[in-house]
């Protein structure tokens, strides 16, 4: 990984159909800091930098026009060559662009053509988020082992590097897919798309997606879940969604493991529930302990009331 | 990290409209960034950096215009002003806000050559 900033060296593998381990490609990342022609300006940095809207800052702004100049602001505001390429002699041919296109545009397309393969497989799909160590995986072996019996389950998991996570969830006799994300801190559409295409069919089933450990990245990125669960272990702190808010305000669930700790360590369920709810008023709860299985007939239940919701359109439409 | 990733998003939409409006450097980028989304202006710059070497983005600008949260607060029924999540609402405390704005991660405008 480059130590300047933190882009990645690896490459993220998914795992072809029958694999039983995760395979790495070699990957040859030619990244340089050469910034040439171009100047940083960090007099600013270490302080909150932007105080008011349209604040532009530090970086000294210059228009050479040697011609006439003009009028900025147009969806075009071009002087010089134009798309097709013509140059004028003395004019320049900087110009403003307006675009407004979303950074995350790109992912949130390939979200949406999974989701649409979701819903036309009729396919209820979960996104798994939490810290590293709350226990999804475990959580999620106790859940396919007992839901595999009544309808198809499949599981794609999310990790850096190993398939550990899948060799436990393949013990179980569900399927599963493993994505290696290299030096990537989260799942993106177009990994979960891809994996799910390796996936045996699993119509009218459930599908989670168990994505990286990592409380912060995975909030940002839609891969075309029905809904994201945080996993929150009891030991984690009560005080994590105020330090977390962003994936405890993208969740609908909060499922609250390792319960059966809460007397040793005192935890305060209440407190955390008022944290969470902070962030977002909105937001489930439900208590379980993935060691013992306590609370997961509740979670079964909400699973089925998510399945009614997802059908409910369908329905309608077919009606 | 991430926004190592959302720059790669960037510089993939400068490669499109270049194609399409046909200019060859990019002087500037310009960003519309949520003071509620989920990235922190001065990592995006120094992100950008790195992730533009070698496209046709390499040595653009990034300019970030910061936009403010907006919330409906449930209990006073109207629109506030938050400058980030979990904060009360500044009239009346309470936490029951709907976030209404303030997650746009957008690029606004580029100035090309």
């Amino acid at each position: 990984m480059c130590t300047v900033c933190g882009c990645s060296e690896g490459t993220p593998s998914i795992e072809r159909a029958d694999a039983q381990s995760a395979q790495t490609q070699g990957h040859h990342h030619d990244h340089t800091h050469d910034h040439c022609g171009h100047h940083h300006d960090h007099r600013h940095c270490g302080q909150k930098m932007h105080d008011s809207q349209n604040h532009y800052h530090g970086h000294d702004h210059h228009h050479d026009h040697s011609g006439q100049h003009a009028q900025r602001g147009g969806a075009l505001g071009d002087c010089g060559a134009d798309p097709a390429g013509l140059k004028i002699a003395g004019m320049s041919s900087e110009r403003v662009i307006q675009i407004e296109r979303d950074v995350l545009g790109k992912n949130n397309r390939i979200a949406a053509d999974n989701r649409a393969r979701f819903l036309a497989d009729d396919l209820l799909v979960f996104n798994l988020v939490s810290s590293p160590g709350a226990g999804k995986t475990s959580l999620l072996v106790r859940a396919v082992s007992e839901l595999k019996g009544s309808r198809p389950v499949g599981v794609i998991e999310g990790d850096q590097q190993t398939s550990n996570d899948a060799d436990r969830i393949r013990a179980t006799g569900v399927p599963a897919i493993q994505i290696n994300t290299g030096k990537g801190c989260h799942l993106d559409a177009a990994m979960v798309g891809e994996a799910y295409r390796r996936l045996p069919p699993l119509k009218g089933g459930i599908l989670f997606i168990e994505n990286v450990g990592n409380l912060v990245c995975p909030a940002a990125f839609d891969l075309g879940e029905a809904c994201k669960i945080v996993v929150f272990s009891t030991p984690d702190g009560e005080d994590k969604p105020l330090k977390y808010p962003d994936m405890f305000a993208a969740s609908s669930l909060m499922l609250i493991n390792k319960i059966d700790l809460a007397p040793v360590i005192d935890f305060d369920l209440a407190q955390t529930i008022e944290y969470a709810r902070r962030v977002n008023p909105n937001i489930e709860v439900l208590t379980v302990s993935a060691r013992t299985g306590e609370g997961f007939a509740a979670l079964y239940a909400w699973i089925r009331k998510q399945a009614a919701y997802q059908r409910r359109p369908v329905q309608d439409a077919l009606r | 990290m991430h926004e190592m990733a959302l720059c790669e998003g960037i510089v993939e939409i400068v490669e499109e409209e270049a194609r399409r409006r046909s200019f060859s450097r990019v002087k500037t980028v310009c960003l519309e960034i949520g003071a509620l989304s989920h990235v922190a202006p001065e990592a995006m710059k120094f992100c950008f950096a790195a992730v533009a070497a070698r496209t046709i983005a390499n040595g653009a600008v990034i300019k970030v215009v910061e936009l403010p949260g907006v919330a409906w607060c449930m209990a006073c029924s109207r629109s506030v002003e938050i400058a980030q999540r979990c904060e009360p609402c500044p009239c009346c405390g309470s936490y029951q806000l709907q976030v209404t704005a303030g997650e746009e991660m957008r690029v606004k405008e580029l100035e090309v050559d």
